[in-house]
């Protein structure tokens, strides 16, 4: 029987308590637990919540493995306190059977690290043409219940209500990915004052709230069940508070970058800010802010995105979209969200852990720090400042935006059933 | 200051400094040797990654003026055509000991991202990027402005200039905005709503939807150049709509008031932006400005890489 006394942990709502974990199971919370067989962890002074679990991660395996594989996925994953990452369908081949998703599931197995739930392509090569075959997803080993074309916009309108439909077969959800490719053509970077300048083909913010307001439209029209990625905009908050207001089903992502960064860094032309969709403009990141603080934002998921150095050594139009986020995400939204006081660590743990596994259906996980619960646990040093270092990433790509900058919050230890994955930068 | 990227880059003391440096140098140019030993046993490349013969050869004659050794990599044929990434052809130059690098890229902020790598550490001057900026272009046209229009003063203090035409896409836009400004000019911008960038209001410049109404407060013109790649992208309907609106006809050359000029980078869509009779009248500047640009091009890399000695040493 292995077991482990976590000691004198401060959980999200402030209590301070032990917690002991047996046989990957939560078995007693309370203060002053002792246990002469228990390995004692010592948590003093440090935040101990509910495992994150992120629900936009590249982890680029099959087909880009120069990138990253779903191993080196998970040990980034575990490094920033996650237990659970959800795998984007725009792999090579595309995750539209369910041969693949299988594939990615099995990965994730065999990884071992945290689980890996593949998501599914909404239609054939993620083409927004053909419906992909979402029962053969559903009914997988993979069991998956989330579905995206995420890269690409499931932009014909009649696609996505015949996607929001089906998926209500068996509960699922589309991810929708907002932007509108009519608008987008070519886009670089945030349409605006700094797009004028530095001559980059502008993106418009209406290109992603027009979709997001036709979505939920739909979502309410069918009577299903929407989740949008990565929303970026002040007026794509408005429109998300305009639908929930309005009882429509519908849940929204913000990304840990798009709350700490705007398009301002563009003004550098290193790519290493490219990203899609782009970074946007200071009020765009203070409503995405308090979107997320009253709920409108749901959660914040990374869009991990991993890429060769080949894709952002060049001019700013050649490079490839997207950076990375699993490994400093908490951080982030400490220093974006509970240092502002915008939000306090219950407002963390739901937004980063309860709140996506409820909208991804990842029953494990998300759950409240009680007997009986699998012991998913993040633990986090709240006053450990770090320097962020692209040389020190468990990710096998380097894209980090946040290279140099300093954060007061970190993971310190994940557990995943019970068992340590990482602790102190390294994996155990 | 090491590199020439952007305007916004250079103070306006710094501009007029290459200003009154291309004015000496104008004077070598009609003497009958026509060169300046100054960057003798300089390797100069001409990197143009992008077709355009005037700015290569402005460059290149003012480069050869200074007596430096100029390569030239042009995208036919080259490397850059069979791509080769940026991060390469820089490590090439680099290797091959280029002191400066003239750059013309398709990729907006490609000589922005030369300057800033440790890929090359030669000198890097935009010779235009993508629709950001085109610094060289704007200089030659302040000093043909100055020379025209100042009356002797050193900066373009309450001149009236207007730039007419496809703001979104023009790099010359950009890099005049940015210096006739800073020289103490007024700009109007004049183009159909779909060609200026969505944030132009962030601009120091006034914008105007209607030509015909600038014509008269005026003392210059400028015409931007339409690319035929617009034509289908839904910018304005037709070619003769958008002449008979933004077009530099006879009747609008007539409303300018007398000693305004009218000018062009260059290379003219003529019927386009501008008719035959515009582009060739006694107000046109058209021809005089590349001979400028040579001229100021010499300043530029004068001040770039013979360090801060006055011209007279440099002679």
């Amino acid at each position: 029987m292995k077991k482990t006394l976590i000691k004198n942990a401060t959980l999200a709502d402030g209590r301070i308590c032990d917690v002991l974990i047996e046989n990957g199971v939560i078995q007693a919370v309370a203060s002053s637990l002792s246990d002469a067989d228990a390995t004692i962890f010592d948590a003093s002074s440090m935040i101990l919540m509910s495992g994150l679990v992120d629900l936009h991660t590249h982890l680029r395996e099959p087909g880009k493995e120069d990138s990253e594989t779903v191993l080196t996925g998970s040990r980034a994953g575990v490094k920033g306190g996650y237990v659970a990452l959800s795998a984007m369908a725009n792999t090579s081949p595309v995750a539209d059977t369910a041969g693949v998703v299988e594939q990615v599931y099995r990965l994730g197995k065999s990884a071992g690290l945290l689980d890996v739930f593949p998501i599914g392509a909404v239609t054939q090569g993620i083409e927004g043409k053909v419906l992909a075959e979402i029962g053969a997803m559903a009914d997988s080993v993979a069991q998956v219940r989330v579905f995206s074309d995420d890269g690409n916009c499931v932009s014909d309108p009649l696609v996505m209500r015949r996607a929001l439909e089906y998926v209500k077969k068996f509960g699922g959800v589309i991810a929708q990915h907002a932007q509108e490719p009519a608008l987008t053509s070519g886009s670089q970077m945030n349409e605006g004052i700094v797009s004028a300048t530095l001559g980059l083909k502008g993106w418009p913010a209406v290109a992603e709230e027009a979709i997001i307001a036709r979505d939920v439209l739909l979502a309410e029209h069918v009577g299903s069940r929407l989740h949008i990625c990565h929303l970026t905009t002040a007026g794509g908050v408005e429109i998300i508070r305009w639908a929930k207001a309005r009882g429509i089903d519908v849940t929204a992502e913000v990304t840990p970058h798009h709350l700490l960064l705007t398009d301002e860094s563009a003004r550098s032309y290193d790519p290493i800010f490219k990203v899609n969709p782009p970074l946007r403009t200071e009020k765009d990141v203070m409503a995405l802010r308090h979107g997320l603080a009253d709920g409108t934002i749901d959660i914040v998921a990374t869009d991990h995105a991993p890429h060769p150095g080949e894709s952002k050594e060049c001019e700013w139009q050649e490079a490839a979209f997207g950076m990375l986020g699993l490994e400093h995400a908490l951080s982030i939204v400490v220093a974006t969200m509970v240092e502002t006081g915008l939000m306090d660590w219950a407002g963390v743990q739901t937004r980063m852990s309860t709140a996506p596994a409820r909208i991804g259906g990842y029953v494990d996980h998300g759950r409240e720090l009680a007997v009986g619960a699998p012991a998913h646990l993040t633990v986090i040093n709240p006053q450990a400042s770090y320097r962020v270092d692209r040389d020190q990433l468990q990710s096998k790509s380097r894209n980090t935006p946040f290279h140099g900058m300093e954060f007061a919050a970190r993971v310190v230890a994940t557990f995943f059933h019970g068992e340590i994955v990482f602790k102190d930068g390294s994996n155990a | 200051m090491k590199h020439l990227l952007s305007i916004a880059d250079i103070s306006r003391l710094d501009a007029i400094k290459i200003l009154d440096t291309a004015t000496e140098l104008a004077r070598v140019s009609d003497t009958p040797m026509k060169k300046l030993p100054t960057l003798r046993g300089r390797t100069i490349v001409n990197l143009f990654a992008e077709d355009s013969t005037r700015t290569r050869i402005s460059f290149e004659a003012a480069a050869k003026r200074l007596s430096a050794d100029v390569i030239n990599f042009s995208s036919k044929g080259s490397s850059v055509s069979k791509g080769e990434s940026l991060k390469d052809t820089a490590q090439t130059l680099q290797a091959m000991g280029a002191d400066a690098v003239i750059i013309r890229h398709g990729a907006s902020g490609a000589p922005a991202r030369l300057a800033a790598c440790e890929w090359m550490s030669g000198a890097v001057i935009n010779a235009g990027d993508g629709t950001h900026e085109h610094p060289s272009q704007a200089l030659l046209d302040a000093f043909t402005i100055r020379k025209h229009l100042s009356q002797g003063g050193e900066d373009l203090q309450g001149l009236r200039i207007a730039i007419v035409g496809d703001v979104l896409h023009s790099r010359v836009a950009r890099s005049n905005v940015l210096l006739l400004t800073k020289l103490g000019a007024h700009v109007t911008l004049v183009a159909p709503p779909t060609l200026l960038p969505v944030g132009v209001e962030s601009w120091p410049v006034s914008v105007s939807y209607d030509f015909d109404q600038v014509l008269e407060s005026i003392d210059a013109v400028m015409m931007l150049r339409v690319q035929q790649e617009r034509m289908n992208e839904l910018f304005f309907p037709n070619a003769r709509e958008y002449s008979r609106y933004f077009g530099l006809n006879t009747v609008r050359l007539n409303s300018l008031h007398p000693g305004a000029i009218v000018m062009h980078p260059g290379p003219m869509n003529r019927g386009l932006e501008i008719t035959a009779e515009s582009a060739d009248s006694a107000r046109s500047v058209i021809v005089e400005q590349v001979a400028n640009g040579v001229s100021v091009r010499m300043a530029i890399l004068y001040l770039l890489l013979a360090g801060d000695t006055s011209i007279e040493a440099g002679l």
